[in-house]
Parts: structure tokens; sequence; C-alpha cells
């Protein structure tokens, strides 16, 4: 069935114009990669356990999928990011010099500032960052008490959460961002229009 | 009169007045015009025996291309030499780099992938067993959807740019590897699945959503470059290539793959790789390249010597299949003729494009345009302003221009144009 999906994706393609220049010939097709002799599962690599699985399934979905127990407050969120984060984006998350976090332009100027509360469309993507990459030199550091607490202060000091907010795996997917509705499909499909 | 003296006198001569007409802008051009006015006092290699073989080649010693790396930074980009390449193929030592958390240090042999997710059977692959499956390999592009973000700038467009700074992000290999489908078809894709999650190795777990229509059309892992284990800044030991699509969702280091029925929206398809427009929305998931060309010669730092015929060349690509044209202006843009296009043109690939143009010695401002099989047509800046105001980020595939003087220098001047 799948094989089926490639292949008619392929004649598809061979329809287009091809320039005089080109030697159609000597393609490879993509079709040819799985001979017609491949059986239907060559059974190399091994099963992983729900145990490898889960040492590995680190995302967070914005639905709060995979987002873990512990809770973090505003003021908790303070020190850890005094702690671990000014180095590279500033005592208030403005200064820089990396990504600045913290604040938000008016809509008219959009998109005025690339921050947490002017672009990102939903809160959980803070939980999955920050679980992969931060901070820049020792991610992996943060527990998740501590990643609940920084993420409700960059939210509050984005003025998106209150001062006594607390952060967990059930308010976290719950948060409103102010850019949730501005991002789009793509609608860019090539032929003659300039989008 | 003794030749030599004279012959060097000459020489400091003319490099002063070169100098002092300011053309000597780098160490690239003193090189480039020693080599045009200075004698060669090389021994006759016919008189000396020549060196044995070895193990591993090397460059000639006058041949030397290189990155361009500026930021010693864990984000960090460094450019391709696109002036010094010939035909399509890019070494892979010079290959573009775009790295969010620097180059990780990986053992192929205790290097696995995990797939998992709406799968029948969530399985572990070392490198050993996904090399094992029926492999194939295509040339195609990797372009950095930040790439010639220089050219887009309607307050600061630059004149003395190179190439290489402007549309370096950009380079083309020979990939070998296993597709993806035949992956997917090993652990079984459950029935309502819809995307993937890619995420590598590096120490930012760079992730991306990946629609799984794509992985099972021609997205591959992998493992070879340019008839080589694919190098580390490349990926090694395994990537994911998305053939067309922008580079930040050829996930490097690639470690898992997790079969989902949404996006995750991680931080790269959200916050970053996405494009603000002026209507007040963000396009997002804008994955494919669309059309392009640059012209790679004659292009700043470079002065045309004399008038007479030049060959203009340059690169063209497009993620939407074939490119099927490249025209040439050498006015400005008031009129354009077919460049020629060098075979095989492969979709998905650059394709080399030349036009032999005489030069009368007077002002000309040089550009190119792609058109590809969908019928695109690579636009001006202009039109990219109006259709997508100022603030767009990535994408930024308009023409560019290069204005040659009448003293031969040649500069960057789309700002001439705009």
């Amino acid at each position: 069935m799948r094989r089926a999906l490639v292949v008619a994706g392929l004649a598809l393609a061979a329809c287009g114009p091809v320039p005089s220049t080109s030697s159609a010939g000597a393609v490879v097709d993509f079709a040819d990669a799985l001979p017609a002799n491949a059986p239907s599962r060559f059974e190399f690599g091994a099963e992983a356990s729900e145990a490898r699985i889960a040492l590995w399934d680190v995302d967070v979905k914005p639905d709060g999928e995979g987002l873990p127990l512990g809770s973090g407050t505003v003021a908790e969120g303070e020190r850890i990011f005094q702690m671990h984060c000014i180095a590279c984006h500033g005592p208030t998350g403005t200064e820089g010099p990396n990504d600045q976090l913290v604040g938000s332009e008016p809509w008219g100027e959009w998109p005025g500032s690339v921050t947490v509360g002017g672009y990102w469309p939903y809160a959980t993507t803070l939980y999955d960052y920050i679980t992969r990459a931060m901070p820049q030199l020792t991610p992996g550091i943060l527990t998740a008490d501590q990643k609940y607490a920084v993420i409700a202060f960059i939210l509050n000091r984005n003025g998106i959460v209150p001062e006594d907010a607390v952060m967990n795996a059930e308010t976290l997917p719950a948060v409103s961002m102010p850019a949730r509705d501005r991002f789009v499909v793509d609608d860019r499909q090539g032929g003659a229009q300039v989008r | 009169m003794n030749p030599p003296r004279l012959s060097r006198r000459a020489w400091i001569t003319t490099a002063s007045g070169v100098v002092a007409a300011g053309l000597i802008k780098t160490q690239a051009d003193a090189v480039r015009l020693a080599a045009q006015e200075a004698p060669l006092q090389a021994p006759d290699p016919t008189k000396v025996p020549g060196r044995f073989t070895s193990e591993v080649g090397r460059r000639a010693t006058g041949e030397q291309p290189r990155r361009l790396a500026r930021a010693q930074a864990l984000s960090s980009s460094s450019q391709s030499p696109l002036q010094d390449l010939m035909g399509i193929i890019t070494p892979a030592d010079v290959h573009f780099e775009r790295h969010h958390a620097g180059i990780p240090e990986i053992v192929k042999g205790s290097h696995e992938l995990l797939v998992h997710g709406m799968v029948e059977r969530p399985m572990v692959f070392r490198m050993a067993d996904i090399e094992r499956y029926p492999r194939v390999s295509r040339l195609y592009f990797i372009e950095c959807s930040g790439n010639g973000g220089g050219a887009y700038s309607r307050d600061a467009m630059p004149t003395e740019i190179t190439v290489q700074a402007l549309d370096g992000l950009l380079s083309t290999s020979e990939w070998t590897g296993v597709p993806l489908a035949t992956i997917l078809r090993e652990v079984g894709v459950r029935r309502g699945a819809s995307w993937l999650l890619a995420e590598g190795s590096d120490s930012a777990m760079l992730s991306r959503s990946i629609p799984l229509e794509k992985a099972m059309d021609d997205a591959l892992l992998a493992f070879g470059q340019n008839g080589e284990a694919i190098r580390p800044e490349q990926g090694y030991p395994m990537r994911l290539m998305l053939p067309g699509w922008e580079g930040n969702a050829q996930v490097k280091w690639l470690r898992r793959i997790e079969v989902t029925d949404r996006p995750t929206m991680t931080r790269e398809e959200t916050s970053k790789y996405t494009d603000p427009l002026q209507n007040g929305t963000a396009r997002q998931f804008s994955f494919v390249m669309d059309a392009k060309s640059t012209i790679t010669f004659p292009t700043y730092p470079y002065v045309l010597p004399d008038r007479g015929w030049w060959e203009i060349t340059g690169l063209a690509w497009t993620g939407r299949g074939r490119i099927t044209r490249v025209e040439v202006s050498t006015d400005g843009g008031e009129s354009w003729a077919d460049a020629a296009l060098q075979g095989p043109v492969l979709p998905k690939c650059t394709v080399r494009f030349r036009h032999l143009w005489e030069w009368n010695g007077r002002e000309a401002i040089v550009m190119s345009r792609a058109t590809d099989e969908t019928g695109y047509v690579q636009p001006t800046v202009q039109q990219l302003w109006e259709a997508r105001g100022d603030q767009t980020r990535y994408h930024f595939n308009n023409q560019r221009a290069w204005k040659i003087a009448s003293d031969g220098v040649v500069t960057f001047g789309l700002g001439d144009l705009v």
C-alpha cells in the first residue's frame, strides 16, 4: 500500500516538464530503492522496550502529552533564572546577548519582538525546549520542578500569567499565548504566484 | 639590463598602482593580481623527480577553498566558498555548516536510532542495522532557509559582500542512505499517523516535526556524503535528508523518530523557522525552498582586468523539482537572455548555468533569474517585499545583482536597483 503510494508519486513527478539539457535516463528512480524481491520485513534491528523508549521520549506536545509530575512558582523561577539563565538572557530576560525572552510590542508592529510573549504560540514549547537544550552549557541540569518554575517566571514577566501562578502538567498546556492564532499554514505552492 | 630585476620592478610598480587604485581589498585579490602580473619563478617540473603515492591526497598548494567561519559560538554557521567551486558538487570539507549547539562527538558503534510512537513494532537500530538495508545514492542540495538574508534588508543592502558571505549556506552532495520509507515499513506505521518527530543527538537535541507524507516520499536516512561517510559537521553518523526542504528540518546526528498524529510544535518550528508576514500572521512549516539562482562569477571582490569575453556563471536550484530555465541580464533586468544549463538537470539539486558575455567596458549590472518546473519564476526583491513585508526572516530567494563598474570593480549591486 505504502509502496504503491511512493510509486504513484514518482509517476506524477515524471510527467513534469523536463528541460532539453537533462538526461532523465541517468536518474535512478526512488521506486528502485526497494528491490522487487524485498521481504515484507527484513527483521534488522531490535524491538525497543517501553523502558528504552521512556529513556529518550522527552518531547512535550501542545496538549501537555509528555509533561512530567512536578510544579513550580514564579518566585522559585526567579531564583532559577538568576542562577542559570542571566548570563545569556540578561537579568530581566530582555538584555541578551542571546535571545530576548521577555517583552511584547504592540501588535501593530508585528512582529515587534520575537519574544515568548510576542511570538511564541505554545507555552509547552518552553518545557520541551528547556529539557532539550537549556542551560546551553549544562543542558539537562534542571529538575522538572525547576523547569516549571522558570517557565512560570518567564510567562509572568511577559504578562501572560499572574504573580501567584503555579505551573504544572495541568496548568502549562492551558496557558493562552498571545501569538497563538497568528500562525498559519504555509500557502506557497510553486506556480506563477509569488507568496 | 637584467630581465628578472626589470620584471620584478615592473610587477611592484603595477601592484603599487593597483593598491593605490584600491583594487586590492583582500589577500585573495593580492594573490589573484600577483598571478596576473608576476612571471612564475617555479622550478621546471620536468627536471625534478616527483613525489610518491600517498594514502590520502591533498589539494594543490595554491588551491585552498575555505569556509567562511566567523563566529566562534555554539550556535553558529559557516559558508561554502561558492566563488571557488566548479560544477555543482561541494567538496565535503567545505560543505556549509549550521549548528545550534556545536558538533557532537559521536562514536558510530554506539549510535542508535529509536523509532517508536504510532507504529506496530517500536524498534531500535544500530548503524550496522541501518546500513544493511537496500541503499540509494542521490544528488541533492541543502540550503539553510536563512541563506541570503543580506539581499533582503531594505535599509542595509550591502555592496562589499562576497557571494560566499551572501549565499554560502548552500551546498550540494551525493548522499547515500536508506529511504526512510523502508524503515517505516519495517516498524509498521499505524492508521491515523500523519507526522513524525525527528530528533538529533547534539546538545540542543534539535527536533522538527515532519509530515509523514514527505517521510514516505523521498526522505533518506543518509550516512554517505560524496562517496565516504558523512562528515561530523553534516550529521555523522546519520542525518535525515528531506530533499528540497530547508536545511534545519533535515535533522543531523539523528537518533530518534516518533511517529505521531500531530506536530510537536518544537522551538525550531514555532519561535524559529517561521515567517512573519506583513498581514500580521506567521507562516509555519514553510519547508520547501523555492526556486533561486545566484551568480558565482563575476562577484565581489573580483576585478575584471579587461573588457571582452567573460563567462557569467552560477547555480540555480528549486525544492519543487527541476529547474527548467535560467535567464541572465547584463543591463539590470531590462533585457534577459537564456543561460545554458549544464546537464544533467536533476530534481532538488543545483544546476550550473553559464552565459557567455562580451563586456564593452561600460558599467553593467548582471543578474540571474531561475524558473522551475511548476512555472515559478524567481521573484524580484520588490515582489517579495510586497508579498511578505520587511520582517520575514527566512526564504530570501529573490534575484541578486552584481554591478561591474567601468574600471572592472565588481560589487553587490542590488541596492542600486531598489
